[in-house]
């Protein structure tokens, strides 16, 4: 292992080491009674001492009997705000007399460290690149956003409520996709980090910081934690063969079941990490002579979403929720060769009236076992 | 730094602009639908395979897909419906104007795999549009195939497009043409009744036909089926799907049916593989 560990008092020095090379610091802060990603300037902005309460339709953060930095899982934003963010120009448009031309929006440099990615998250922001970097097309936007980011990783040391990451084979544990992985020990008057590097970038700030080399032990408390978040996941989601179970359970009755709570609000899709989808706006400026065209974050929940010949193809919320449910679980496994759903739980959390996806496919499961 | 999925494009930039094309004629179909010839103002245009579209981008006001009817060496033509603002828009160019084009997108007609088979074209309404391409394909390799028919329907007289064309195509004698109507009109001696009704009337051999459909889904859904119990295979049946679209590059999700992306696993796609999915309602 050539990890590194840093006491409480000299974590700071990672962040001030990023700081030194250019990053701007993004990472978890209470706001409004969450947490939130936002701008960081020193540790003390992160959510220290608290940890949060999930579950179907429920979030409150608590305090915690001890001054952890990282003892809470994931709020409603993901870091998909900063790589595709809710509102982005497509291009812009030139117009002189008949004349048209088209240009891309002008992109600066912003090199960004994103301090306290979960493993869930990770596994988000592969699922993003494979989408908008890796199906045949690239997106500008998103290519962008993506280039200059230093990801500094933590490892679970609590489960939330509404957590399935074990299910889903996307954590606790990170395991690939960031430069610098953390774990926070906590112990019996031990207040530490277990840092590892994953890229060459990580290394080299790695070999600048203050620590002492890391050894077995520290090695086998980092594989405790995790084992002990594994043994606690908030929910569980059966995987098997649910591609053809929800192929199958299309006609399912269970679906009007959720379409009788579901408010078709959007809440799931805009706090999934992995959903994608987005609507345009084209707006002129007064004068005539320039346009822009931009996208803004869309929802399968919409009802205009398919709108086709006057009338929406899919009018009915058993529909829409039939479609985001099969193509989180189903068709992204036939469109991106892996699961949409990472196992993080915000749909559950955040959905107004606690519709549970693990509950529902488990309905859809059983309905599907007894149609044959 | 650790992007996993490496970034690989040269076309990146260029399938995300559009390109300015410049309206050179303008001519009305119907009522409501336009038939635009356009060029591109510089540059080699697009080329394209029969079946594919382009996103049309009107200054200002939007972006909508729309099937290529024709065009070539890289200028295009476009047949347009007026059913909204970017389409009205479009139908409200005159000749000089422009408008942005990027495309082509999608997947196309088989009509080079079809080599030495019966064409079955079944077309409603401006479904005409898209496979307008094949149509003239067929006749400019006459040799290359067996029976050709065309068959459309649309709901009135006065909404067949291309109606010199399509007398000119019936009086080659090359293809068979045949044309009916939902509701005859004062004048109209041809035929009334579904886009179905003529298809005992065409001559195709089963064993070794393509088919090739567009038109309302239900219209689709009952060709295919009629072909079906004439023994035509459902993977030689193709039909072009509709969805809502606003970016054609599998980006924005609004296109999707089951697990295709309309605009890049469609339009035109194998009737087997939407069968199963169009039995559903609402999928
Ligand atoms: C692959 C493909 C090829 C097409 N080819 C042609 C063509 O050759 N000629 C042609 O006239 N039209 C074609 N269409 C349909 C055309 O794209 C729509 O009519 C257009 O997007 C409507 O936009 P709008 O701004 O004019 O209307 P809006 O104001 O957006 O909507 C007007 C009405 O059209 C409906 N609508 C919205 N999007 C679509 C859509 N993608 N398809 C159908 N209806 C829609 C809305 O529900 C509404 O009722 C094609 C569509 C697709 C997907
Ligand atoms: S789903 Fe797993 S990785 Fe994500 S926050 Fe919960 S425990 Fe952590
Ligand atoms: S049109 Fe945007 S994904 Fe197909």
């Amino acid at each position: 292992m050539t990890g590194q560990v840093l006491e409480r008092e000299t974590f700071g020095h990672l962040f001030a080491e990023l700081n030194k090379m250019g990053f701007t610091l993004i990472g978890p802060t209470v706001r409004d009674k969450t947490i939130v990603y936002d701008e960081l300037h020193s540790v003390d902005e992160l959510p220290i001492g608290w940890t949060d309460e999930q579950d179907g339709g429920s979030y409150r953060l608590r305090r915690r009997d001890d001054e952890a930095l990282f003892g809470y899982v994931v709020g409603s934003q993901s870091w998909k705000k900063y790589l595709f963010p809710p509102r982005s120009v497509l291009f812009e448009i030139g117009k002189v007399g008949d004349a048209l031309t088209f240009s891309e929006p002008e992109r600066s440099s912003q090199p960004r460290a994103f301090i306290g990615v979960r493993a869930c998250e990770l596994a988000a922001i592969k699922i993003q690149d494979q989408v908008f970097l890796g199906s045949g097309h690239v997106d500008r936007t998103y290519q962008h956003n993506r280039e200059e980011i230093f990801t500094v990783a933590v490892n679970c040391a609590v489960a939330g409520g509404t957590c399935f990451c074990v299910s889903m084979e996307t954590g606790p544990e990170c395991n690939a996709g960031y430069d610098l992985v953390v774990t926070e020990v906590i112990d019996e008057g031990i207040h530490e980090f277990v840092i590892e590097a994953g890229s060459d970038a990580g290394q080299k700030v790695l070999a600048a910081l203050p620590g002492r080399p890391a050894v077995d032990e520290d090695q086998a408390h980092v594989a405790a934690i995790v084992a002990d978040t594994a043994a606690h996941m908030g929910r569980t989601l059966n995987t098997s063969s649910v591609r053809e179970v929800l192929y199958a359970g299309r006609e399912s009755t269970h679906w009007d079941d959720v379409a009788e709570v579901c408010l078709a609000c959007t809440n799931c899709t805009l706090v999934c990490p992995t959903c994608f989808c987005s609507t345009t706006e084209d707006v002129a400026s007064l004068d005539g002579s320039t346009a822009t065209r931009s996208r803004r974050w869309d929802s399968c929940f919409s009802l205009e979403f398919s709108a086709l010949h006057g009338s929406p193809v899919r009018s009915s919320t058993k529909a829409r929720y039939r479609q985001w449910m099969t193509h989180k679980l189903a068709g992204w496994q036939d469109q991106f060769g892996s699961s949409g759903c990472v196992g993080c739980g915000r749909c559950i959390t955040w959905c107004p009236v606690g519709i549970d996806i693990t509950k529902t496919t488990a309905a859809i499961r059983a309905d599907s076992e007894v149609l044959g | 730094m650790t992007t996993e999925a490496t970034p690989i494009s040269v076309r990146s930039a260029e399938e995300m602009l559009p390109q300015p094309f410049r309206v050179t004629e303008i001519r009305r179909e119907t009522p409501d639908t336009m038939t635009l010839a356009l060029e591109p103002t510089s540059g080699p245009g697009i080329e394209y395979a029969p079946g594919q579209f382009t996103m049309v981008y009107v200054f200002g006001v939007g972006e909508v897909p729309i099937s290529i009817a024709g065009g070539q060496e890289g200028k295009l033509m476009h047949t347009v419906r007026a059913v909204g603002a970017v389409t009205r828009a479009i139908c409200a160019l005159g000749p000089g104007d422009i408008v942005g084009i990027r495309g082509p997108y999608g997947t196309s007609w088989p009509i080079t795999e079809a080599d030495g088979r019966d064409l079955v074209i079944a077309a409603g309404g401006i479904g005409l549009a898209p496979l307008r391409s094949t149509v003239q394909y067929a006749l400019n390799h006459r040799d290359r195939f067996g029976y050709v028919s065309l068959i459309y329907g649309t709901r009135s007289p006065g909404e067949l497009l291309y109606e010199d064309e399509l007398r000119e195509w019936r009086s080659r004698f090359e293809i068979e043409v045949e044309v009916t109507v939902d509701r005859a009109a004062d004048g109209w001696y041809g035929d009334v009744g579904l886009v179905t009704n003529l298809l005992p009337r065409i001559f195709y051999d089963p064993e070794k036909t393509t088919a090739m459909v567009c038109g309302p889904e239900i219209m689709m859904k009952v060709v295919a089926r009629e072909l079906g119990s004439r023994r035509v295979g459902f993977d030689d049946v193709y039909v072009s799907l509709e969805r809502n679209m606003k970016c054609a590059i599998g980006f924005c999700g609004h296109c999707q049916y089951g697990p295709d992306f309309v605009c890049k696993d469609g339009p035109v796609v194998p009737y087997s593989q939407v069968r199963n999915r169009m039995r559903v309602a609402e999928v």
